[in-house]
């Protein structure tokens, strides 16, 4: 892996000599394909393009459980297809699950009168929203994470942005009578580990946030419903709030008293406090040192332009992107084309909510021959922006380091 | 949910198996015990992605959080010497 090595050297300053050695164009391919050269060697050796039964090939970072992850070609769509979307799961024992016999069951201390949904249920008795939203994993981008930490090691695609389909989690909570005592909301799947000491992939969010009216049970995404693999028949989405929350093939939402105590909320998807410029807290749940995780940073990513391409000089190029917060909604994009010594502005594409990818786009003409970093720093409308270092956290969490795609003006 | 262990182990060999393709982990002492304890739950890919850039404490702490949070039946021999495999073939010093 001299050659990758040897590319991050090369590529690592902000502005780069011209004549710089560039990689040749398969291998080029091959990394760009599976991945940025910032992921661990042994990653990028041994991921492959593998199609999952019903979706498209996608980069597999692990079979069991499947973990699976977007080519960055889809996010050149505002939407991405539910064939392309990423593929994140905890445990290996993954039901096929039927929609006749699904049933959702609504209980916990803190409801008056459980009920058990079917999917008929869900569908016909309930208000139907829909909303853009962006999934994304909490640890994507953790690959590239330096030093590296253990996990999966995502690259640039463990998330997607869908129009989600459903009922409101509140109006399923109303019906069931809950009380003004409820702390917490607690979420069970179908999943469940081999081994029966594997503690049940079980999540919990603050009672506030599953009152929220964008926080659904969605039985469709983009139109249809979901894939076996984004948690058919139906999931939790919690706009905003990384993809740890979004219960998939949900099967029982209990609204409780107490503060759920179960170990993927009480020790995994932990944040340091007080390192990462958030706002929404689930307070029930922090420590003296650590919070879960709760709504996205800002970020952006550039989609139609990869490091190692060649353009031609004196003609405009359009620089392509999407940029996404926690549900703030994003003020501007700028980019830079001078390795971040100045700053332009972006022109934003078409506004799907505040919690769904938006495009942008910038043109520029590269003037001289020789090589180009080309930038971009998406900003929210609070006003937090993305950072150049990384915020060091030990499961690798929230990395929105700022991009540089380093081009060759030909 | 918890569901019977068959039901479960039906339900991934209609789905998920299907795709699995065998690692060969590098030939070294331990690579038995790493295959058979490490892939009762997960595909051995795991291994081959996180290399290599832990050191011997760095998979100790993974050995350890793979009995003590996730419940793996592994004796405490079999831990050091599955750590110690970890290191040698996908870590650093």
């Amino acid at each position: 892996m001299a050659s990758r090595r040897e590319f991050l050297k090369t590529t690592g300053g902000l502005v780069l000599a011209s004549g710089g050695a560039w990689m040749t164009g398969n291998v080029r391919a091959a990394t760009a394909t599976m991945g940025p050269p910032e992921l661990p060697e042994g990653t990028l050796s041994a991921s492959i393009l593998e199609a999952l039964p019903g979706k498209v090939p996608l980069i597999k970072k692990s079979w069991r459980p499947p973990n699976y992850e977007t080519p960055i070609s889809y996010f050149n769509e505002v939407f991405t297809p539910n064939d392309a979307f990423y593929v994140r799961y905890h445990l290996s024992n993954i039901p096929e699950v039927a929609a006749a016999t699904w049933r959702l069951k609504v209980g916990g201390d803190a409801v008056a009168s459980p009920l058990e949904l079917t999917l008929d249920d869900l569908k016909r008795n309930y208000d139907v929203v829909e909303i853009a939203a962006v999934n994304q994993c909490s640890g994507n981008r953790r690959g590239m994470f330096e030093p590296h930490v253990p996990g999966v090691e995502w690259g640039l695609g463990a998330m997607g942005n869908a129009k989600w389909k459903g009922a409101r989690l509140r109006d399923i909570l109303a019906k069931a009578g809950v009380r003004k005592d409820a702390v917490e909301v607690v979420f069970d799947g179908a999943d469940s580990g081999v081994i029966p000491a594997t503690p049940d992939f079980v999540k919990s969010i603050p009672a506030w946030k599953a009152l929220d009216e964008n926080t659904l049970v969605a039985y469709e995404m983009n139109g249809a419903p979901l894939p076996h693999w984004n948690g058919f028949p139906a999931r939790i989405v919690v706009p905003g709030w990384t993809g740890t929350y979004w219960m998939k093939q949900v099967t029982s939402v209990n609204a409780v008293t107490k503060p759920f105590d179960g170990f993927w909320v009480k020790s995994a998807y932990r944040i340091p406090r007080g390192k990462f410029p958030l706002i929404d807290r689930f307070i029930s749940q922090e420590t003296d040192v650590n919070t879960p995780i709760t709504e996205m940073v800002v970020n952006s990513l550039i989609t139609n332009i990869a490091s190692g391409e060649s353009v031609p000089a004196g003609k405009p190029l359009d620089v392509k992107g999407i940029a996404w917060d926690g549900g703030y909604g994003i003020a501007r994009v700028e980019v830079s084309v001078d390795g971040g010594q100045s700053w332009r502005n972006a022109t934003l594409g078409q506004d799907y909510g505040r919690f769904s990818f938006r495009q942008w786009s910038y043109r520029f003409t590269p003037a001289e021959r020789g090589n180009l970093a080309v930038m971009a720093k998406a900003t929210n409308r609070n006003g937090a922006t993305q950072t150049f270092e990384t915020i060091a956290n030990p499961a690798g969490y929230h990395h929105n380091v700022v991009q540089r795609v380093m081009l060759a003006v030909a | 949910m918890k569901i019977p262990l068959i039901v479960g182990a039906l339900a991934v060999a209609a789905t998920c198996i299907a795709a699995e393709q065998k690692v060969d982990l590098k030939p070294g002492p331990g690579r038995d015990k790493v295959v058979a304890n490490c892939g009762t739950c997960h595909s051995l890919d795991y291994i081959q992605t996180n290399s290599s850039f832990m050191n011997r404490q760095v998979w100790d702490a993974e050995v350890t959080k793979m009995i003590k949070a996730f419940g793996a039946p592994i004796s405490e021999a079999d831990a050091k010497e599955i750590a110690e495999y970890l290191t040698a073939n996908y870590g650093k010093p």
